[in-house]
């Protein structure tokens, strides 16, 4: 700041900087814009420098004469054709791909009457089992993995894609209960009760009525167990020890190094490409996430 | 309002499928990890045989372990404080709707949601050792000399450092968002009127709208606690533990004392000190809920 320090001269400074005095809409213009642009740029410059990367010559990344911003050379798509042809990434996204979608199948399949059953048919015991599913979502990897490997070994599974899958709902069914115990419960009860004056069962009632007016809530439960898929690291680098096996996030930044040299420009452009659908799907979902941490704590 | 019999014994059956995955794929590994703690199981052999204290003891006595031990409570709370601070910032002024704020929260989001391997990895070129674009701008401002730039993942005390500034990237956005959730549920019209009853900025924020968001920083915090404290993958992309040790945390040294090392005893032992803390943020995060439900 300047010379003065303290309150009197922030005073100062947020009257040059256009603060309406005593307003309570204060970081104002422009220091908050000045905020907002210095946080965006530091959190999401790893993705711009992929990009820049991505597109670069070998001999201008490797120059350390060269402005690193600037292409000094025209742009090529050589590190593109080098990781599509002839490294397994595409391999790694399929698996990542139906890993994704067996796991999600196996959360649906699992969640959707766990957590109606909790919202609906087991009165207080509902409430403390749900509290107790949301805290084994609080028991990280690294204190099952090591276990969890002799089981994985136990059961045949090594080295096998089906390894991850069996595993990987241990994380997605906690949460994915939660969500949708807080939905299911925002569904009027009316609405079953009169299905069930008509002549359908309670779970006719569920599977005919309950779940196809959940679909934004299941369609949220989708998406997130999917990214927490594609997220995962230490499960996959521990079960899985062969490159045509693996995901793409443990694939690119262990199988893509060759011994010791690190293909830049290929490594860059596959977490380039990998990252930004996930990140766009996440995206789109945000708020339903943050409402599922924040359950309680935001009224 | 009385539970029909049918409707419990459905519940029971609808419930009953998860449970058992979780009880088969949760609590029984989380038992086996406590078994394996005081076993004597290594990677080849089948058989077990209690051991006591042993495991703990051989660990306790392995200066990297130590190292270990202290590594994981520096890197989270360093990281820590500075995502509470840098996300308190950030979601105040993120609060009122502006032109392209939709994309700014893509951009601020992307370390988050990005698998963190990725983004890990895109550090590592970042930080270098011949080709860091950070070392290339602070010789282009004349503040470091070329040929002497840092080895940001080279040296003890800069690596340590990487590792917390890489993770307190990644747990930024996580915060953040949870911060403005809690930001924007507070009722416009009481800070308003503290406004109008002449309080500024800064009495307003410090006396009224962080006393409102206390419940939100705890989760907020407790959450982000429990990802630093058991996450391995920054540490192992970026550094794998070195150099000398000088960056293992328990999850990564459990991995290399455990899976890598083939001890899985000894490794298992190693995990099982991620525990106190685990107990320590669930019990918190029941108090949390348990005090908001009241209010």
């Amino acid at each position: 700041m300047t010379g003065e320090t303290g309150w009197l001269g922030w005073q100062r400074w947020r009257r040059l900087l256009g603060a309406r005095e005593g307003g309570v809409r204060v970081p104002p213009g422009i220091l908050r814009w000045a905020i907002v642009l210095v946080f965006a740029a530091a959190l999401s410059f790893p993705f711009l420098w992929m990009g820049i990367t991505t597109f670069k010559q070998t001999t201008d990344l490797y120059n350390t004469k060269n402005n690193p911003f600037l292409f000094n050379l025209p742009p090529t798509l050589e590190h593109l054709r080098l990781l599509f042809n002839e490294t397994m990434y595409l391999r790694w996204l399929g698996n990542t791909a139906f890993a994704g979608a067996v796991v999600v199948a196996i959360t649906l399949l699992l969640a959707l009457p766990a957590a109606y059953a909790l919202a609906r048919l087991t009165g207080r015991w509902g409430e403390r089992l749900g509290i107790g599913i949301f805290l084994t979502y609080l028991i990280p990897p690294t204190l099952l993995f090591i276990p969890m490997s002799r089981v994985v070994a136990l059961l045949g599974l090594q080295d096998s894609l089906w390894s991850i899958i069996l595993v990987y709902p241990t994380f997605t069914l906690p949460f994915s209960i939660w969500l949708l115990m807080a939905f299911f419960k925002s569904v009027p009860r009316e609405l079953e009760d009169a299905a069930m004056v008509d002549g359908l069962t309670r779970f006719q009632a569920f599977v005919q009525l309950v779940i196809p007016i959940s679909l934004s809530g299941i369609l949220t439960v989708v998406i997130f167990s999917f990214t927490l898929v594609t997220q995962e690291f230490v499960y996959a680098l521990t079960f899985i020890s062969s490159a045509a096996h693996q995901t793409v996030s443990v694939g690119v930044p262990i199988y893509l190094v060759r011994g010791d040299v690190y293909y830049w420009g290929s490594l860059m452009a596959a977490c380039l490409i990998a990252s930004l659908p996930v990140a766009v799907m996440y995206n789109t979902f945000l708020d339903r996430f943050v409402a599922g941490f924040t359950v309680g704590a935001v009224k | 309002m009385g539970m029909r019999r049918g409707d419990r014994f459905l519940g029971a059956a609808m419930f009953m499928p998860a449970l058992l995955f979780i009880v088969g794929l949760v609590g029984v590994p989380l038992i086996l990890a406590f078994l394996y703690s005081v076993g004597n199981v290594t990677v080849g052999s089948v058989g077990y045989k209690f051991v006591g204290l042993a495991n703990f003891r051989s660990v306790l006595q392995n200066p990297a372990f130590r190292g270990a031990l202290l590594h994981s409570f520096i890197f989270t709370v360093s990281a820590q404080l500075i995502v509470i601070v840098g996300a308190n910032i950030l979601a105040v002024a993120l609060r009122n709707p502006f032109r392209g704020r939709g994309l700014v929260r893509f951009l601020i989001l992307l370390p988050w949601v990005a698998p963190i391997s990725l983004g890990a990895i895109g550090w590592k070129w970042i930080l270098d050792s011949i080709y860091s674009v950070i070392n290339w701008a602070l010789v282009s401002v004349h503040l470091v000399k070329p040929f002497d730039t840092p080895m940001w993942l080279g040296e003890p005390k800069l690596a340590m450092l990487s590792v917390i500034l890489v993770h307190a990237w990644r747990m930024m956005p996580f915060s953040t968002v949870i911060l403005l959730a809690g930001l924007t549920a507070i009722p416009r019209d009481i800070p308003e009127a503290a406004a109008v009853d002449g309080a500024g900025f800064w009495r307003t924020h410090l006396e009224i709208t962080l006393p409102m968001m206390k419940p939100v920083i705890a989760v907020a915090l407790l959450f982000g606690i429990i990802f630093t404290f058991t996450d391995m993958t920054v540490v192992y992309i970026l550094t794998r533990g070195g150099p000398y040790d000088s960056t293992h945390v328990l999850p990564s040294y459990a991995f290399f004392a455990g899976i890598l090392g083939g001890s899985l005893a000894e490794g298992a032992a190693v995990s099982v000190f991620l525990v106190p803390i685990l107990v320590l943020v669930a019990w918190a995060m029941l108090r949390v809920a348990h005090r908001t439900e009241v209010v």
